[in-house]
C-alpha cells in the first residue's frame, strides 16, 4: 500500500455566518477558489498532476450547488485535467473529503489530490437542501429523529453534564482560542480572503469572544427549550428511544455551541513519490482512518466508537495519540469524549475550536486536519486523532503522525 | 337507481338525493359506489345535463363508509394473503381504489357540481364534499357536522380525504382533523374556506344550483397550473418545518403505536408532491396498508362495532325486553353522586338527589349547575336548555320523594352499615319494581344485597370517575341479583348513552381488578431497582394514558391504602404482601403523600409540571440496577401482568363476552386503544405465543401464571373470541 502524506494545509478565516458577517458578500464559489489558489501557488503545483479535487458541502444547493469542487478547480485556473467531486458526511464532510483522498493514493489509483470543503451558511443557510430524514415521515416518523440541538442536550443529561460543565468547557475553548490567535499558531494556514477587487476583507476568526466568562454565559437562555418541550416537542421524541430518563436538561445555548460561521479550507495530499517530484515536503502522514454509524437519536456519540475504530486500524491505543483534536459541535459532545475515552482536557481541543471560533459545515474537518498538521509540528509532538460528530448518528476519524 | 333520486331541472341543473332505502343512515356501501360512478358519467355525457348538485334525504347527509361491510373484506383478504400476498394486495387496492376513482371522475366530469350538506357528513360522507367544485352547507343545523373519524378506529380518510383537505387548509389546519378527528361545525368550515358558505337549510339546494349555474367551468384548484400547496409543500422554505414539525408533534402523542396516524402523515407528504391522480393511488396504497393491519380491524371491532351492539344493550339477558328508565334517585351528593345525577338529567331524566342535609344535596345539585354554564359558555348549550336540565335534579334530604324512581344508584362512602341503612329507608318507599344499584368498588355486591328485603332487586352499578367523562359502567351480578334487575340498569346505562358491561361480583369487580396488576407490576420493578421514569415512559409507550405511578397518584395513594388495609382484614392468613403493601403504606405512613390530591405522591406537584419523586430510590430494596432493563422487558411485564389477569376473569366466568372484556379495558382504565382491549391484544399476538412469553416472564412471580384455559387454547390453537364467540349460541 502507498503511504499518503499530507503536503499543505490552508483555510480562511471564519466569518460570522449572518448578513453582518465579512464573508457574507464573498461567494462560497469564491471562498474556495481563493483556497485552491493559496494551496497552488504556496506549492508551486502542477495542476495537472492533481487528479481530483474533492471537496465537503453539506447544503449543495443553490450557488454551493452542481458540483462546486468541480468548479471551484476550473474557477481557480486549474487543468482541465483535474476534476472535482462534491461529497456530504454532513459535519464531517471535510475530514471525510481528505480521507477518501488518502484513499485514493494509498489504493495507488491516484498521485495527487486536494481536499477540503466550503460552506457559506450566511449565502446558504442550513437546512436549505431539505432532505428526506427530517421531513419524509417514513424515516423521520418512525425514527426518533430529532434535531441536533435536542441530542446534545441528550447527551448531557445522560452523562451527568450540567450547564455549569458546558459553560466552563467553552469559556476554556474562548480562552485557548484568543492564546492560538495571540501566539500566532493558525499563521502558517490562514489565508485571508479577498473581496471582488483583490482587497483583504477578513484576516482573523470574527467569531471570538476572548472575554467570556461564566457569567456572562450565565445569561444566556437555553436555545432547545422551546423545540424540545412545547412545539413541536422533540424531547419526548428523543424520551421514547430514552425511556430511562425523565426528562432532557436543556443546557446547550449559542455560547456553548459551534458558532454558524463561513469558510473554506484545502488539504494537499498526495504519495511520497509524487511529492519528490514536485520537490514538495510531506508535513504529515495520514496513519488510518474510519468512518462509523452509531444510534442516529442521540446522534452525537459516534466520535467514541468511531476513534476506536480508527486506533484499532492504527494498531494503537488511546496512549499513542499525543493531540486529540474533536469538533467542538457542542460542549456536551466534547465532555462526552473525554469522559468514554479517559482523555485530559489539556491534550484535546489544544487551541480552542468551533465554540470559539465557529464551524462551516463542509469546511471543519479539512481545517481541524490543517490545525493539528500545524500544532504537531509547533509543539514537537507526533501522533494525533482528528474526529467528528456527524448528523445520523455518523463518525469520521483520522488519525496522522509526523514525517 | 335505488340509493339516488335524480331530478334535472329546467336549467339543466340535476338534483342527486342520496336517500338510502331501509336505512336510517346513508352510508357508502359498494353498492351506493357503483351507482354514483353511473351517475357521473350521465353528468358527464348527457348534453342536458349542465351540471349536478348533491344532497341527501335524510336528516344526515352521509355517515361515512360502510364499516361493516368493510369490516367483511378482511377475512377475504387475509385469507388469500398467505397464499398471494401481492395478489391479494392488488385485489384490495383495485377494491378499494374504486371510491377514489369515482370521485376523481365526479370533480373531473367538465361540469360543475356543487354538495348541498343538510345534516352531518362524516369520513366518505365529507369526502364527497370535497370532492365537489362548490360546496355549501346548512348553517342552521346544530347537529350538522363534518369530519374524518378515521383514524380513530386505524383507519385513514381514503376517499381523497388525505389530499383534498391539506390542499384547501394547508397541513397544519388539516392535521387536527385528520389525525385527532376534530368536526367542524358549517360556519367554522365556511370561515376556514373549506366551505364556499354556509346558508339555512330553507335556501341550501337553490344556493347550490346558483353556485352552478354561476360556474359553468369549475374546476378544482388543485387542477389549475398555478396550484399552490397553502403553507407551502414539504420542499419549499415555508412548508418544511411545517413538515418536520408535524412528525415530532404527532409522533409525541401517538408513540407510534397507531400506524394510521403515521400513514396518513406519509400520504399527505408524498400525495402533496405528486399531482391529484397519482396522489390518490398513494392514498389508497397508504389506506389498504392499514386495513391489512390488525390495529385497524380490532379498532373497528371494539370502539365502532362492540360498541355500538353494548350501547343497544347486547349485554342484556335472554328473554329480558328493552324499558326505558325515566326517573331516578341518586343517594349520596358527593362528587360521584353528583355527577350520576347530572350525567342522568343530561340524558332527560328526572333525578331525585338524596343526601343527609340539604346543603350536601344542593352542593351535589351545583355541579350540574357549574358544568352547564361552562357549556353555555363554549357555546355548546343554551341557557334555556340548561336551566331545564338542571331543573330536573330534585336535590333534597325526603326519601318520601322516591317513591316513583324505576331505579336508585347509591353512591355513599364505602360503609356496609351506612349502605345497609341506606337501602332499607329507599325500601320502604320505592316501588316493588324499582332496581337498588349500589355505586360500591370495593364491596361485594352479595354481601351488600343482604340487608336488602329484595335481593333479586339490588344490583351494582359501578360507575368510574368523573362520571361525566369516563364512559364505561360496570354492571354488577350478586348472587341473587335476577336477570330483570340487570336488564333494567341496561336500560338506565343506555340511556346516559354509557357503554355497560355485565360483570360477576368479585373483589375489585372486573376493571379495578385488572388495572391493579398495572399498578402492582409497576410497584414490582421498582422494588426491584427499574428507574422509576423507565417504568412510567414504558407504561406510556406501550399505549397506556399514564404510567402505573402516574395513575396511583391520580386514583390517591391513601385509597390504595385504604384498600389494602380492608384486604388484609378480610383475607386474613390468607393475604399476601407485595412490595406494593411496602411502598404504598410507607408512602401514607411515612411521608404523607397521598397523591395528586395532597400535591405529593410518587411525583412532585408544581402547579402544571410534575416531575417525579426524588426519593423514591428508597423503595428499590437492593439500590437502583446498574444495568436496566429493556424498555420491551418493562412493557411486557406492564401489559402482560394486565392482560393475564383479564384472561383470569374470562376464564373465571366474571366477564363472559370479549366484547365486554374488551370495552371495558379501554373505557374503564384506558388500555391501549390501538390493541382494540385487552382480549384482542392476547389473540393478536396469538395464545401460544402470549403463553411462551408469559412463562419466561413468570420468573418476576406469580401474577404472570396464566390460567390452564390459555394452556388448552394454546394446545389447540383457538383465540379468546372464537372460543367466548359472542354469535355462538350457548
Amino acid at each position: 500500500m502507498t503511504d499518503a502524506y499530507i503536503y499543505d494545509a490552508v483555510r480562511t478565516p471564519r466569518g460570522k455566518g449572518k448578513e453582518s458577517g465579512s464573508l457574507h458578500e464573498i461567494t462560497a464559489l469564491s471562498l474556495l477558489t481563493q483556497q485552491l489558489e493559496a494551496i497552488r501557488d504556496r506549492n508551486n503545483l502542477d495542476t495537472a498532476k492533481v487528479d481530483d479535487v474533492i471537496m465537503g458541502c453539506v447544503s449543495p444547493v443553490g450557488e454551493q450547488g452542481a458540483d462546486i469542487a468541480r468548479v471551484a478547480a476550473l474557477n481557480a485556473n486549474y487543468h482541465e485535467e483535474a476534476a472535482g467531486v462534491t461529497i456530504n458526511r454532513f459535519c464531517a464532510s471535510g475530514l471525510e473529503a481528505a480521507n477518501m483522498g488518502a484513499a485514493k493514493i494509498m489504493s495507488g489509483m491516484s498521485d495527487m489530490v486536494v481536499a477540503g470543503g466550503v460552506e457559506s451558511m450566511s449565502r446558504v443557510p442550513m437546512g436549505s437542501d431539505g432532505g428526506a430524514m427530517i421531513v419524509d415521515p417514513s424515516f423521520n416518523y418512525e425514527n426518533h429523529i430529532v434535531p441536533q440541538g435536542i441530542s446534545a442536550d441528550l447527551i448531557a443529561t445522560k452523562y451527568g453534564f450540567s450547564r455549569d460543565d458546558c459553560d466552563a468547557y467553552a469559556v476554556e475553548s474562548q480562552k485557548r482560542a484568543a492564546r492560538a490567535w495571540k501566539e500566532s499558531r493558525f499563521e502558517k494556514s490562514i489565508v485571508p480572503v479577498k473581496d471582488q477587487l483583490g482587497v483583504t476583507i477578513l484576516d482573523n476568526d470574527e467569531h471570538m469572544r476572548p472575554g467570556t466568562d461564566m457569567q456572562s454565559l450565565g445569561s444566556l437562555n437555553p436555545s432547545f427549550v422551546a423545540m424540545g418541550r412545547m412545539m413541536p416537542g422533540f424531547d419526548f421524541v428523543a424520551l421514547q428511544k430514552y425511556p430511562e430518563i425523565e426528562s432532557i436538561n436543556h443546557v446547550h445555548h449559542a455560547g456553548n455551541s459551534s458558532g454558524i460561521v463561513d469558510g473554506a479550507a484545502a488539504v494537499l495530499i498526495g504519495s511520497g513519490e509524487m511529492g519528490e517530484a514536485m520537490s514538495i515536503k510531506p508535513r504529515a502522514r495520514i496513519r488510518a482512518f474510519a468512518e462509523i454509524g452509531s444510534e442516529p437519536t442521540i446522534m452525537l456519540t459516534g466520535p467514541e466508537a468511531v476513534a476506536a475504530k480508527a486506533l484499532k486500524k492504527a494498531g494503537m491505543s488511546t496512549d499513542d495519540i499525543d493531540l486529540w483534536e474533536l469538533n467542538e459541535a457542542f460542549a456536551s459532545v466534547v465532555l462526552r469524549f473525554m469522559q468514554a475515552h479517559d482523555i485530559d482536557h489539556d491534550t484535546i481541543n489544544i487551541n480552542g475550536g468551533a465554540i470559539a471560533m465557529g464551524h462551516p459545515l463542509g469546511a471543519t474537518g479539512a481545517m481541524i486536519l490543517g490545525t493539528m498538521v500545524d500544532e504537531l509540528e509547533r509543539s514537537d509532538r507526533e501522533t494525533s486523532l482528528i474526529t467528528l460528530c456527524v448528523g445520523g448518528g455518523m463518525g469520521t476519524a483520522t488519525i496522522i503522525e509526523r514525517v | 337507481m335505488r340509493h339516488f333520486r335524480l331530478d334535472l331541472d329546467n336549467d339543466g341543473i340535476l338534483l342527486l338525493t342520496f336517500d338510502s332505502p331501509g336505512r336510517s343512515m346513508n352510508v357508502l356501501s359498494g353498492d351506493v359506489i357503483s351507482e354514483m360512478a353511473e351517475i357521473v358519467v350521465r353528468i358527464g355525457s348527457d348534453d342536458d345535463v349542465k351540471g349536478a348538485v348533491i344532497t341527501s334525504g335524510k336528516d344526515a347527509f352521509c355517515a361515512g363508509a360502510d364499516l361493516e361491510e368493510l369490516g367483511g373484506h378482511f377475512d377475504s383478504v387475509r385469507a388469500l394473503m398467505g397464499t398471494d400476498p401481492e395478489g391479494a394486495k392488488r385485489k384490495l387496492f383495485e377494491t378499494q381504489y374504486g371510491l377514489n376513482r369515482t370521485f376523481r371522475a365526479l370533480e373531473t366530469c367538465g361540469k360543475p357540481v356543487a354538495a348541498a350538506v343538510n345534516g352531518l357528513a362524516l369520513g366518505g360522507g365529507f369526502e364527497i364534499v370535497l370532492a365537489c367544485h362548490g360546496r355549501f352547507a346548512a348553517s342552521d343545523n346544530p347537529k350538522l357536522k363534518l369530519g374524518l373519524p378515521e383514524a380513530m378506529v386505524g383507519l385513514l380518510p381514503g376517499a381523497g380525504g388525505t389530499q383534498r383537505l391539506p390542499r384547501i387548509l394547508g397541513l397544519m389546519n388539516a392535521a387536527p382533523i385528520l389525525v385527532q378527528g376534530r368536526q367542524l361545525s358549517a360556519s367554522d368550515a365556511a370561515a376556514q374556506g373549506v366551505l364556499h358558505g354556509a346558508v339555512p337549510q330553507a335556501e341550501l339546494v337553490e344556493t347550490a344550483k346558483q353556485w352552478v349555474k354561476d360556474n359553468p367551468g369549475a374546476r378544482q384548484p388543485w387542477d389549475e397550473g398555478k396550484f399552490r400547496f397553502p403553507g407551502g409543500g414539504p420542499y419549499t422554505p415555508g412548508g418544511l418545518p411545517i413538515f418536520a414539525g408535524a412528525n415530532a408533534m404527532i409522533r409525541k402523542e401517538s408513540f407510534g403505536n397507531y400506524p394510521a396516524v403515521g400513514n396518513i402523515l406519509k400520504a399527505v407528504y408524498e400525495g402533496a408532491q405528486m399531482p391529484m391522480d397519482a396522489a390518490l393511488r398513494i392514498e389508497s396504497r397508504y389506506f389498504c396498508d392499514l386495513l391489512l393491519r390488525p390495529e385497524s380491524g380490532n379498532m373497528i371491532r371494539s370502539l365502532f362495532l362492540s360498541k355500538q351492539a353494548l350501547e343497544k344493550g347486547e349485554a342484556r339477558p335472554k328473554g329480558q325486553k328493552k324499558g326505558t328508565v325515566n326517573k331516578v334517585g341518586v343517594v349520596g351528593a358527593g362528587f360521584m353522586g353528583a355527577g350520576i345525577a347530572y350525567v342522568s338529567a343530561m340524558a332527560g331524566m328526572e333525578v331525585v338527589l338524596i343526601d343527609q342535609d340539604q346543603a350536601s344535596a344542593d352542593k351535589g345539585r351545583q355541579f350540574a349547575i357549574d358544568e352547564q354554564a361552562k357549556r353555555v359558555k363554549r357555546g355548546k348549550s343554551t341557557r334555556e336548555k340548561a336551566d331545564s336540565l338542571v331543573n330536573r335534579i330534585d336535590a333534597t334530604v325526603d326519601y318520601a320523594k322516591l317513591k316513583d324512581v324505576d331505579l336508585i344508584v347509591e353512591a355513599v362512602f364505602e360503609d356496609s352499615g351506612l349502605k345497609a341503612k341506606i337501602t332499607q329507608m329507599s325500601e320502604q318507599t320505592i316501588g316493588h319494581t324499582a332496581v337498588f344499584g349500589s355505586n360500591t368498588s370495593t364491596i361485594p355486591i352479595t354481601d351488600l344485597a343482604k340487608a336488602s328485603a329484595r335481593p333479586e332487586n339490588f344490583i351494582g352499578i359501578h360507575f368510574f370517575s368523573p362520571v361525566h367523562k369516563m364512559m364505561l359502567v360496570e354492571i354488577i351480578k350478586g348472587e341473587r341479583t335476577s336477570d330483570y334487575a340487570i336488564s333494567r340498569a341496561i336500560d338506565f346505562v343506555s340511556r346516559i348513552r354509557k357503554v355497560p358491561i355485565v360483570v360477576k361480583d368479585t373483589r375489585g369487580f372486573y376493571a379495578n381488578r385488572c388495572v391493579m396488576r398495572y399498578i402492582t407490576e409497576g410497584c414490582n420493578m421498582m422494588s426491584e431497582g427499574v428507574k422509576p421514569a423507565l417504568i412510567e415512559n414504558a407504561g406510556k409507550i406501550a399505549g397506556m394514558p399514564v404510567g402505573p405511578l402516574a395513575l396511583q397518584d391520580e386514583v390517591a395513594i391513601d385509597l390504595a391504602y385504604k384498600v389494602i388495609k380492608q384486604t388484609e382484614a378480610d383475607l386474613g392468613n390468607e393475604y399476601q404482601p407485595g412490595p406494593i403493601t411496602e411502598i404504598v403504606t410507607t408512602m401514607v405512613e411515612k411521608h404523607g403523600r397521598f397523591g395528586r390530591k395532597n400535591g405529593k405522591g410518587f411525583y412532585v406537584y408544581n402547579g402544571r409540571e410534575k416531575h417525579l419523586w426524588p426519593e423514591l430510590h428508597q423503595f428499590a430494596g437492593n439500590g437502583i440496577l446498574d444495568s436496566q432493563p429493556d424498555v420491551n422487558e418493562v412493557k411486557d411485564r406492564l401489559m402482560y401482568a394486565q392482560a393475564i389477569e383479564a384472561a383470569r376473569t374470562m376464564a373465571e366466568g366474571i366477564v363472559h363476552d370479549p366484547r365486554e372484556a374488551d370495552l371495558g379495558s379501554i373505557f374503564g382504565w384506558g388500555f391501549a386503544p390501538f390493541t382494540g382491549g385487552v382480549i384482542s391484544f392476547i389473540d393478536t399476538i396469538g395464545v401460544k405465543t402470549f403463553v411462551n412469553r408469559a412463562d419466561d416472564l413468570r420468573r418476576y412471580g406469580e401474577q404472570f401464571e396464566v390460567p390452564q384455559l390459555l394452556r388448552d387454547m394454546a394446545v389447540n390453537g383457538e383465540t379468546l373470541y372464537g372460543r367466548f364467540s359472542p354469535h355462538k349460541a350457548d
